[in-house]
């Protein structure tokens, strides 16, 4: 059974990835690219990780894709196509693609993987303790800086979208 | 294509949950939850109907069959029967995707939800999450569906629902985050057990629980795209917003999914702040099987809650929409959160 659900989640993955790079209308490949992370997602849920599942459905699939979503809708027309690449970039990325595969494949294949009997949950509460702890592996350091460059990031998110009206000279204008 | 996708993860949903269900058994629940729901959702639409017409002194459909009880269920025959139209000149591989997108992910969320002690068809150990996750794919299909349609209406309701949708997302999250603080596990059954133990969690955490409560209620009217934030199809506009190009059945999935997505706001709101299946004080719980009953009442209480907002307040523009959300409720979340943290911490919640 999860063998089945497996393999319809992998071929599934795998198309919609090839579609959404092949596709010459923008939209399309974004919507395929929004099935291979829901792909990602159902496999995390076969692993009964659902933390990490909801994750992906939530940042993936609800946030970063609907910010492309949006991005296209702003600057795309309907009936615009992508243009095709010079057939030396399409070498170049072809060889690239293929130096990552390699990489991958031989650091999967080098490491032994076993499969565990028992699996047992990972809970929201344990992720939790984990983030925040400032023990042994724990993580508050990365997390502290995290939140410090995405304060920094939304602060001047703010400050460009305010534009002008911050500086001195045309004050009396707002 | 997104049948598939539907359907297996479904399996997925079910298998983890009872291994020892047989495939026909699940498809079956899966079938049984869909009929249900697609029905129920008719009945919410006469409902609604009827509500509009109270509240403006009319009467409003009372003539197909008992009090107009078919009424609905006549209009959905005749919507499948109409004829499925579209621009020449749409992207039709989206144009059709998008209605699904809609539906598939109201109907994912009902999996969770507790509706009696037995009746819960997945009880998933991240049941809260898991219901913001699917919910935020739902805006997805709107966007799609304003875009592919080529129309700049179309389009224009579309952008409004996507800036709509992801900026009330916020304060939904937020509000039934602060009470998590209480519960202490995101699991829908433990919530109810929680509940169960110590009063509904409206009354447990008393008046923060009542702001988040309040919140809570104005981001979901929000997330549904329903009056007074029905910006995204403001007839007077946009003639009917992003699906202005849609006719026959896809145009239902579109109507269908709104009702859907307002019973499970208002069901998030039943089991997260007025105990799921629980009765007041107790006083049937010997009786369990009532508890579909008490849950349903509750959640309905809250459906005409949103319907009166609905027929009571005028439209918002599109700053005060967002000022409402990013200048009000967002702080007032934020700090909301800190003072439940400290009342919790303190134990001065309130235990029965």
């Amino acid at each position: 059974m999860e063998k089945i659900i497996f393999y319809i989640l992998a071929v599934m993955m795998i198309v919609f990835a090839i579609t959404a790079v092949t596709s010459r209308k923008m939209l399309r490949s974004v919507i395929y690219l929004l099935f291979v992370l829901c792909g990602v997602a159902g496999i995390f849920f076969l692993i009964d990780y659902n933390f990490l599942a909801a994750i992906q459905l939530t940042v993936y699939a609800g946030g970063i894709i609907v910010l492309i979503i949006f991005s296209v809708l702003l600057v795309h027309h309907i009936e615009l196509k992508l243009d095709m690449a010079k057939p030396i970039r399409q070498i170049i990325t072809a060889i690239g693609c293929l130096i990552g595969i390699g990489v991958f494949l031989t650091t999967i294949y080098s490491y032994p993987f076993k499969v565990v009997e028992n699996s047992n949950i990972t809970t929201t509460a344990q992720i939790g303790s984990k983030l925040l702890g400032y023990g042994e592996g724990g993580f508050i350091l990365p997390f502290e800086v995290i939140s410090v460059v995405l304060l920094a990031a939304m602060i001047g998110a703010i400050v460009i979208a305010k534009g002008k009206k911050l500086s001195d000279k045309n004050e009396e204008t707002i | 294509m997104t049948s598939i996708i539907n359907s297996s993860y479904f399996l997925i949903l079910s298998t983890t949950a009872k291994e020892s269900l047989s495939i026909l058994e699940i498809l079956l629940i899966a079938l049984g939850y869909l009929t249900f729901f697609a029905v129920a959702g008719l009945f919410l639409v006469l409902l609604e109907r009827r509500v509009a017409a109270w509240f403006q002194l009319r009467i409003g459909p009372n003539r197909v069959g008992y009090q107009g009880l078919l009424q609905t269920m006549a209009d959905a025959l005749k919507l499948v029967s109409k004829e499925l139209t579209g621009t020449i000149k749409a992207d039709k591989l989206l144009y059709n995707l998008a209605p699904y997108f809609v539906i598939i992910t109201a109907l994912m969320s009902l999996a969770v939800f507790p509706f009696s002690k037995q009746i819960q068809a997945f009880d998933i150990n991240i049941g809260i999450f898991f219901l913001i996750a699917v919910s935020s794919i739902g805006v997805i299909g709107i966007l799609l569906g304003g875009w592919a349609s080529n129309n700049k209406f179309a389009l224009i309701g579309a952008m409004r629902s996507g800036v709509q949708t992801i900026s009330y997302e916020l304060s939904v999250g937020l509000s039934l985050l602060t009470m998590i603080l209480i519960t202490g596990s995101l699991q829908l059954s433990e919530i109810v057990e929680v509940q169960r133990q110590g009063g509904w969690l409206i009354l447990q955490g008393h008046i923060p629980a009542i702001i988040a409560f309040m919140v809570y209620m104005i981001a979901g009217t929000a997330e549904t795209n329903r009056a007074p934030f029905d910006l995204v199809e403001a007839e007077s506009e946009l003639g009917a917003g992003f699906h202005t190009e849609y006719s026959g059945m896809k145009f239902a999935y579109f109507f269908l999914a709104e009702f859907i997505n307002m019973f499970i706001i208002a069901s998030i709101a039943t089991t997260v702040f007025f105990g799921a299946w629980l009765s007041p004080f107790g006083i049937t719980e010997s009786i369990p099987w009532l508890g579909v009953f008490w849950f349903l009442a509750k959640a309905m209480v809250l459906v005409f809650l949103m319907m009166w907002f609905r027929w009571t307040f005028p439209r918002l523009r599109v700053d005060q929409l967002l000022t409402l959300e990013w200048k009000y409720l967002l702080p007032i979340n934020l700090v909301n959160i800190v003072i439940m943290a400290l009342i919790v911490w303190l134990n001065l919640t309130i235990k029965f």
